[in-house]
């Protein structure tokens, strides 16, 4: 960055810092009075999306501690989200557990059972182990479609949902009040940066990167792969399980229908395009996944609009054309969402945050950029 | 370190022949050969990478086939590779660091708040870690990431990365090959410098027989998975098998 050059450390301390300069820090401060000025000047939608990306981020760090930093890939994503959905849904309804112990209770049994899902890890690597992951998404989405968790049966009627009582903050319903909500998730969203980018200032976060590098020369220096590789898988799943707690919070009711593969692959796409390896990448990916859809949403229906227009000034063509574009309208949708993703990733295939970092890289040279 | 009767079998294949060395403590001990000798394998047996299919290996009192390979640095043993195998997207400085493991206390609780124990533990590593980079001399390439490295930094990095283990025995596989006679000079200087001033006893494998000739203690030599001589490096020299299997080869050549 422009401010970085003549710092000189005196200490390893200060070398240590993550944001060494007054400049830097700046920035976070007015990150900081945006994050909290927003619920001002935002309507309840926007406040959705922001709440929607809150928790997909905290998904995605999690997701990509597995797959980024450790190179262990996982589909299994989806299953993990709605083990901590159900997981604090279930202790809210059947224990009375507070939804705010009930969230990190969630965390906790996610990691669990992240780490028993992971134990095919000692043998199986790359795409073997994806396979692997893929056992666990179907495993958990067959219990949770075969199971009511209103009495207990299994071969129950398929897609019961489990309906979460509103969680009280402060007065407010969690589950329809987006307002309160934010604070709620920018709470957990905060922590989990924060978390993440601890864990790779130090030896636990190398040793993982370690195992994606090269886990022979890991091992050599004395890294213990197999538990390695489940303490990433329990670590990753415990954001993972936060996440999916909070998107049990969020709702009335939860079921199997929101938990499915496309999940976890939505997931894996957030971190390839946000950038492997990278906490901020993980942020980017969450922003860039959940407002795709509705720019691109938003950008249909302001088409649809003009074309309607024109119809209504009697053109027979018009017409027609806007209604052909109704009818197509969700599959241009799905397809301007693919291609956005080709794009972004053929513009710079180490993603978002790479992108990010070459404007800021042409702007530190610049006027001087040869 | 104690090599005795190790043989190693890959289906037709006699990696190892029935192979005994005796390393002596502080010793810069060489292991030479042609291509295909063995000398990797060997060196794979000894951190349990491949178990030999008899034979017994120990350093100090333990027995290391069948030992973990995560248990190595405990014991001080570290080792490079022959084909670098660096941790390419970490920085220099990370990668030293990462060799600090064994030594570290660690805990995920305070990895992820970064508090206390956790932050203090990052620095008094640092600490050993700027010691060996001194003694390298790679002060100005801490920050870089690895892979952007030249092919010589990147040797010497791996070496760095060896030593911060701390260890007692370097096992070092061809530490200078692909290297311009400056920079193999510069490696034999920071190998002596280890075994020296570190107490640092050295098994190094090294096709440049100037290199090992001048350095080296004592030598082996590998031929077809046997051990077809060892002694000074002034009778290797003069031995006629030696002479017949190696110096011969590269005569012809
Ligand atoms: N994993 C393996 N599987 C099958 N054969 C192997 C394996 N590793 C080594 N070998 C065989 O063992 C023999 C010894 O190989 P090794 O790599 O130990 O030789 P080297 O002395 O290190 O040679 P170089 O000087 O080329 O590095 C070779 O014939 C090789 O093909
Ligand atoms: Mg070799």
């Amino acid at each position: 960055m422009a401010q970085q050059s003549g710092i000189f450390h005196e200490d390893y301390r200060s070398d240590l810092q993550l944001r060494p300069t007054t400049m830097q820090r700046l920035r976070l401060v007015l990150l900081f009075v945006f994050l909290f000025g927003m619920p001002v000047f935002a309507g309840s939608l926007e406040m959705r999306y922001a709440n929607n990306i809150l928790i997909a981020l905290i998904g995605s760090i999690g997701l990509n501690i597995l797959v980024g930093f450790t190179g262990q890939i996982s589909l299994g994503q989806g299953a993990f989200l709605a083990v901590g959905a159900y997981s604090s849904g279930l202790l809210v309804v059947y224990l009375n557990v507070p939804w705010y112990l009930s969230i990190l209770l969630a965390g906790a049994i996610t990691a669990l059972i992240g780490g028993f899902f992971g134990l095919p890890s000692l043998r199986l690597k790359g795409l073997y182990l994806a396979v692997a992951t893929l056992a666990a998404q179907q495993i958990v989405q067959w219990v949770l479609r075969n199971w009511d968790p209103i009495d207990g049966d299994i071969n129950q009627r398929v897609g019961e949902a489990l309906n979460i009582p509103a969680a009280n903050f402060f007065g407010h319903r969690l589950n329809d009040n987006e307002y309160a909500f934010y604070f709620v998730v920018l709470f957990f969203a905060v922590l989990a940066v924060l978390a993440a980018t601890n864990l790779f200032r130090t030896h636990i976060g190398r040793a993982f990167i370690a195992i994606r590098d090269q886990d022979i020369a890991a091992e050599v220096m004395g890294v213990h792969l197999f538990r390695y590789k489940l303490l990433a898988f329990a670590t990753s799943s415990f954001f993972v399980g936060v996440a999916g707690a909070l998107l049990a919070q969020h709702s009335t009711s939860i079921s199997w229908e929101s938990f499915t593969i496309n999940v976890s692959i939505q997931y894996l796409a957030m971190i390839i395009i946000g950038g492997l390896g990278s906490v901020s990448g993980s942020i980017y990916g969450a922003i860039f996944i959940t407002l795709l859809p509705q720019i691109i949403r938003g950008l249909g229906n302001g088409i649809e609009d003009a074309l309607q227009l024109v119809a209504s000034a009697e053109s027979q063509l018009a017409a027609h054309f806007a209604e052909r574009f109704q009818d197509l309208l969700p599959r241009i949708e799905q397809g301007a969402f693919g291609l956005a993703i080709i794009l972004t990733l053929i513009l710079e295939p180490e993603g978002l945050r790479k992108l990010w970092q070459n404007i800021k890289d042409y702007f530190r040279l610049w006027p001087f950029s040869y | 370190m104690k090599v005795e009767g190790v043989t190693l079998r890959f289906g037709g294949v006699l990696a190892l022949q029935d192979v005994s060395l005796h390393i002596a403590p502080q010793q810069i001990y060489a292991i030479i050969g042609p291509n295909g000798a063995g000398k990797t394998s060997l060196l794979n047996c000894i951190c349990g990478l491949y178990r030999p299919q008899s034979g017994r290996i120990q350093y100090g009192d333990v027995d290391l086939v069948g030992l973990p390979t995560h248990h190595l640095p405990r014991l001080g043993i570290a080792r490079s590779f022959q084909n670098i195998e660096l941790f390419r997207h970490m920085s220099v400085l990370d990668n030293l660091m990462l060799a600090r493991h064994v030594h570290m206390k660690k805990n995920i609780f305070s990895a992820l708040l970064y508090w206390g124990r956790g932050q203090r533990e990052e620095i008094r590593q640092r600490e050993f870690v700027e010691h060996v980079i001194d003694l390298l001399e790679i002060q100005g390439i801490r920050r870089q990431t690895v892979a952007a490295l030249s092919y010589g930094l990147q040797k010497r990095v791996e070496l760095g990365r060896a030593l911060a283990t701390n260890p007692s025995i370097l096992l070092l596989d061809e530490p200078m090959a692909g290297m311009n006679v400056e920079e193999k000079e510069d490696i034999a200087r920071y190998i002596l410098d280890i075994n020296e001033e570190w107490g640092v006893t050295i098994v190094l494998i090294e096709h440049d027989m100037g290199a090992v000739m001048d350095i080296s203690d004592y030598v082996a030599v590998l031929d077809f998975g046997r051990k077809i001589g060892e002694g000074k490096p002034e009778e290797i020299r003069e031995n006629q098998a030696v002479i017949h299997a190696y110096l011969g080869q590269a005569d012809e050549r």
